[in-house]
């Protein structure tokens, strides 16, 4: 009987069959062709590119695309390729998923195990917060920015992103706590464990999966984001997204599709790494994320 | 003497630490959500310019917006880019999964191939995408190499189809994830009711027609909440494909909000756009997470 049970109700006949493979092929590669062509094309000497064949491979490879985007290309006023704002990412991306994980985690605990009154308004309007338009709020955020001294600062970057990351953080630990036998913290507590013990030796080791989730969940969402690093971030420090923008945007002369590429690849490869290494987790963890009490 | 009065603190520091421990989160989001949501709103009902002022206009700043020609233009584009957005993905969504449901050889292969484009940032999706659709280079050029003369493909210069690309590029970097939720709905469907549809005669179009999809009702719902307030939030993306244009045809409110504020000085009918896309999404966000915060009392 079980054995049966394993098998998919459904029988497809033979053409259909073809059919949906030739179906799952198509959009296949309708998925991967931009990223091919960026790829093969930003190999090519731009020469070969304005005046070839965009899905063909390069005749001559170069590298010179790469190394450009990478330190000489100009950003902006500055010849200094993408490699600050490569490093103005990380240096703000590490500091904000973490702190926002920490905070999520904590939060999760205390929504699902020590509740108290009114404790699901307080997760809705948190829960709430991650569906807003920034643009609700960019204004004040400047103004705020700018009376904490942070404004323009990498700092301020990481506190935006915390506190705009906070509702999901919050969320993915809330859930996945929820589903924690409350019995082994109410018999931990009996024992005399106090909040932080029992968070430390009880919560914490088991909340691993989860923690990949806020952390790769987090990772991409402010390795990505684009509004808030053109708004509140300066020249040292903004994020690779705005200066991936200002590159390909903002060329005079001749627009280098080769390194645009080269530098559009170069600021997806931490996610697309992330991704590759951890996507099992992401997936199952946006799976958690659908909003279930 | 002094002993049980230390105890009595302890005991209540410990029954309020966890409300501590939640309080710097909930202030944070209390002033930095619903204080600056206040902020702007009430922005919107002052005459501020280049700078926040707090001269009370009433609604003039509303009245402007809806008289605005570039208002009305990024109104409908959203209207269009949205539904179309969120109705293609749906559907490539939805079939995707049902066809990788059925026991696919490489499914292994495809699904993080169909799930990639989810991991870059709109920026990259649109750098790839602008050039992709270049007449001059991109997939029209490459036709006419390959000996298609007649193939012409203009969209992205052309007033009146640019908004469509936009459609085209965001379908392509999230239809994959809508395909992921759509499988996590399937495979959590039990087998035996198909089974027992299928002893009573049941064809496989009407085994998912009148099983199947009504079964995945939680996950189709999911999925207008998520790109529904993507669709709303859609910024980087247009700044990247298409920079708003050509001329407006590509406005979107979350950049008509960016570019009244901040490059053409009028930050009172900025604060009034943004308060609109708030209620838009609060529209369909609140019912939505008070009823699933609701089910668990």
């Amino acid at each position: 009987m079980s054995a049966v049970t394993q098998d998919t109700a459904v029988r497809t006949g033979r053409v259909t069959r073809t059919f949906i493979y030739l179906v799952l092929l198509l959009f296949a590669l309708f998925y991967l062709l931009p990223f091919f062509v960026m790829l093969v094309n930003s190999v090519k000497p731009l020469a070969e590119i304005t005046g070839g064949n965009m899905m063909a491979l390069p005749r001559t490879w170069t590298f010179e695309p790469w190394h450009s985007a990478w330190s000489t290309a100009q950003i902006g006023v500055e010849p200094t390729g993408l490699k600050p704002y490569f490093i103005n990412s990380i240096i703000m991306v590490v500091p904000a998923v973490a702190i926002s994980t920490v905070l999520g985690a904590l939060n999760g605990y205390v929504l699902t195990k020590w509740r108290f009154r009114g404790d699901t308004w307080v997760f809705g309007l948190m829960l709430f917060s991650c569906f807003i338009p920034f643009q609700i709020v960019l204004i004040p955020m400047a103004r705020m920015l700018g009376l904490m001294g942070l404004a323009g600062s990498t700092p301020g970057l990481v506190l935006v992103h915390v506190v705009y990351g906070l509702g999901f953080t919050t969320l993915y630990f809330r859930n996945y706590y929820a589903a924690f036998p409350t019995e082994l913290v109410r018999a931990a507590m009996i024992d005399g464990a106090g909040f932080f013990r029992i968070f430390w030796r009880i919560m914490l080791p088991v909340s691993g999966p989860i923690a990949v989730v806020s952390v790769i969940w987090q990772f991409t969402n402010i390795w990505n984001d684009f509004l808030f690093g053109a708004s509140f971030g300066d020249q040292d420090s903004q994020p690779m997204t705005v200066a991936l923008n200002n590159l390909v945007n903002s060329s005079t002369g001749v627009k280098e599709y080769n390194v645009h590429f080269a530098g559009a690849i170069l600021a997806a490869l931490p996610t697309l790494f992330v991704y590759i290494v951890a996507g099992r987790y992401f997936v199952r963890g946006l799976m958690a994320g659908s909003v279930k009490g | 003497m002094a002993a049980p009065a230390e105890v009595d603190f302890r005991t209540r520091l410990q029954d309020s630490l966890p409300r501590l421990v939640l309080a710097p989160s909930f202030a944070a989001t209390l002033l930095f959500v619903y204080g600056f949501i206040l902020f702007t709103v009430y922005l919107s009902f002052t005459g501020s310019k280049m700078l926040p002022n707090f001269t009370w206009v009433g609604l003039e700043n509303y009245r402007k917006l809806w008289a605005l020609d570039a208002w009305w233009i990024a109104i409908s584009n959203i209207a269009v880019f949205a539904t179309l957005y969120i109705v293609i993905c749906t559907a490539i969504g939805l079939t995707l999964a049902i066809f990788l449901d059925q026991k696919i050889r490489g499914e292994g292969l495809l699904r993080p191939i169909y799930l990639y484009p989810m991991a870059l940032s709109f920026i990259v999706t649109g750098t790839a995408w602008k050039w992709f659709l270049d007449p001059g280079i991109g997939l029209e050029h490459t036709m006419h190499l390959w000996g298609w003369e007649s193939f012409s493909f203009t969209w992205i210069k052309d007033r009146n189809m640019a908004i469509y690309t936009i459609v085209l590029a965001a379908v392509w970097q999230t239809s994959g994830f809508v395909m992921a939720m759509f499988l996590a709905g399937l495979r959590g469907i039990d087998n035996e009711i198909l089974k027992a549809a299928q002893i009573d005669g049941a064809s496989n179009w009407q085994l998912y027609r009148r099983i199947v999809i009504p079964m995945l009702r939680p996950a189709f719902l999911s999925a207008f909440v998520i790109l529904f307030h993507l669709a709303i939030k859609s910024y980087d993306l247009v700044i990247a494909l298409t920079g708003g244009g050509p001329g407006r045809a590509t406005e979107l409110p979350a950049t008509f909000m960016y570019s009244y504020t901040f490059t053409r000085n009028s930050m009172g009918i900025g604060a009034s756009s943004a308060v609109i896309m708030l209620m838009t999404i609060a529209a369909i966000m609140v019912p939505y997470l008070y009823a699933e915060l609701k089910e668990k009392p």
